[in-house]
């Protein structure tokens, strides 16, 4: 039987900023930390549906291990 | 079988968790609890459906977020990883000393004061280099080394004048003179799973502040030390943060009660999300048959 191979289907947003591609290999979820490979910007998903990007916050006080 | 991850940012780890549930096939549902409104008397209102869950993990970067959620979700009777009365031992230094020192598990001394003046005393009774650090923080803010009295002097002031509330008690720890490099051993289900050997040139040897980590073995000495630490606590899934004092041997330093664990996986071979995931299942497991017997 023959198998067509579709190209996985690309999920993708846009850096905020450098505007670069900035690629998924599954749906993020809210909240999901993620960094651009083109400029390097820690990133935070503030919404899923459509996938919109922030910047990262800074580090808060009570935050760590 | 239902379990819930709660999170603030969903870090590297939390993916990795939730890919280790999903790998088991096991349904962990993620919760933000950023968007979460808490009622103690209707455990279903403001957006976590709680009496669904068997078990929760934490795995919130905030500590505020944690002890909130974590208080709830124990008030309403589900069974919390970590549990709340371990959180409280790890995220303060002062209760870890206390819980380590009673359970008898060797650790560096300290004093502790609660103004400049006593801060002073307390620094001079540990000698010198001393170590300051707030009672509650984390990824090595805020440690400071003291070498000498001027230095002492100066950051009492400052951290009286500055500080939060919080930096008024003067926790005061001795310095051990390690081979700099401190040692982390990650600790499942009562169980040493992994170590890691993390080497700084600075004395702060923390990951989160540059220092680089290689896996290391589980000797007998580190196996019974974290065992006894992690018992000391009552948690689940914790961090233990060793140092080795040449007169001593192994002290334990820190606990930390929501484990960073990204890089490793792949520095110590052992797939720490995964046996992670497989320990909250089987309290997952306990927990739902608990309450099946109380029904
Ligand atoms: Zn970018």
């Amino acid at each position: 039987m023959n198998q067509t191979t579709t190209q996985a289907e690309t999920i993708e947003a846009t850096c905020p900023e450098c505007d670069a591609a900035v690629v998924f290999d599954r749906s993020p979820l809210n909240g999901e930390i993620a960094n651009c490979t083109d400029c390097t910007a820690e990133l935070e998903v503030i919404c899923a549906d459509p996938i919109t990007l922030e910047l990262a916050p800074e580090v808060e006080e009570d935050w760590g291990e | 079988m239902h379990i819930a991850m709660t999170y603030t940012r969903l870090r590297t780890e939390e993916r990795m968790l939730l890919d280790a549930f999903e790998h088991l096939g096991v349904n962990c549902t993620p919760i933000d609890l950023r968007t979460i409104v808490f009622n103690p008397l209707v455990p279903g209102e403001g957006g976590g459906q709680w009496e669904d869950y068997d078990a929760v993990i934490d795995r919130s970067v905030s500590l505020t977020n944690t002890l909130t959620s974590v208080a709830m979700l124990e008030h309403f009777g589900i069974r919390c990883i970590n549990p709340l009365g371990a959180i409280e031992i790890c995220a303060d230094k002062l209760a870890t000393t206390l819980a380590l020192v009673r359970a008898g598990v060797p650790t560096p001394a300290i004093r502790v004061a609660t103004n400049a003046q006593s801060g002073l005393e307390a620094i001079e009774a540990i000698g010198y280099p001393a170590v300051i650090k707030p009672t509650v923080g984390s990824w090595g803010r805020l440690v400071a080394r003291i070498n000498d009295r001027d230095a002492a002097e100066a950051i009492l002031e400052h951290r009286e004048i500055l500080g939060s509330v919080q930096q008024g008690v003067f926790y005061i720890q001795e310095h051990i003179d390690k081979p700099d490099r401190d040692i982390r051993v990650f600790v499942v289900g009562g169980e040493p799973i992994a170590a890691i050997m993390r080497s700084s040139a600075h004395w702060v040897t923390n990951t989160a502040r540059g220092a680089t980590a290689q896996g290391m073995e589980i000797t007998d000495e580190l196996r019974e030390i974290s065992i006894n630490a992690a018992a000391a606590t009552g948690g689940d899934i914790v961090a233990v943060d060793l140092l080795e004092c040449p007169d001593r041997g192994l002290l334990v330093n820190e606990l930390n009660h929501s484990m960073e664990f990204r890089n490793s996986t792949e520095t110590t071979g052992v797939n720490i999300p995964e046996l992670v995931a497989r320990h909250v299942v089987r309290i997952a497991e306990e927990a739902r048959v608990e309450s099946e017997i109380l029904v």
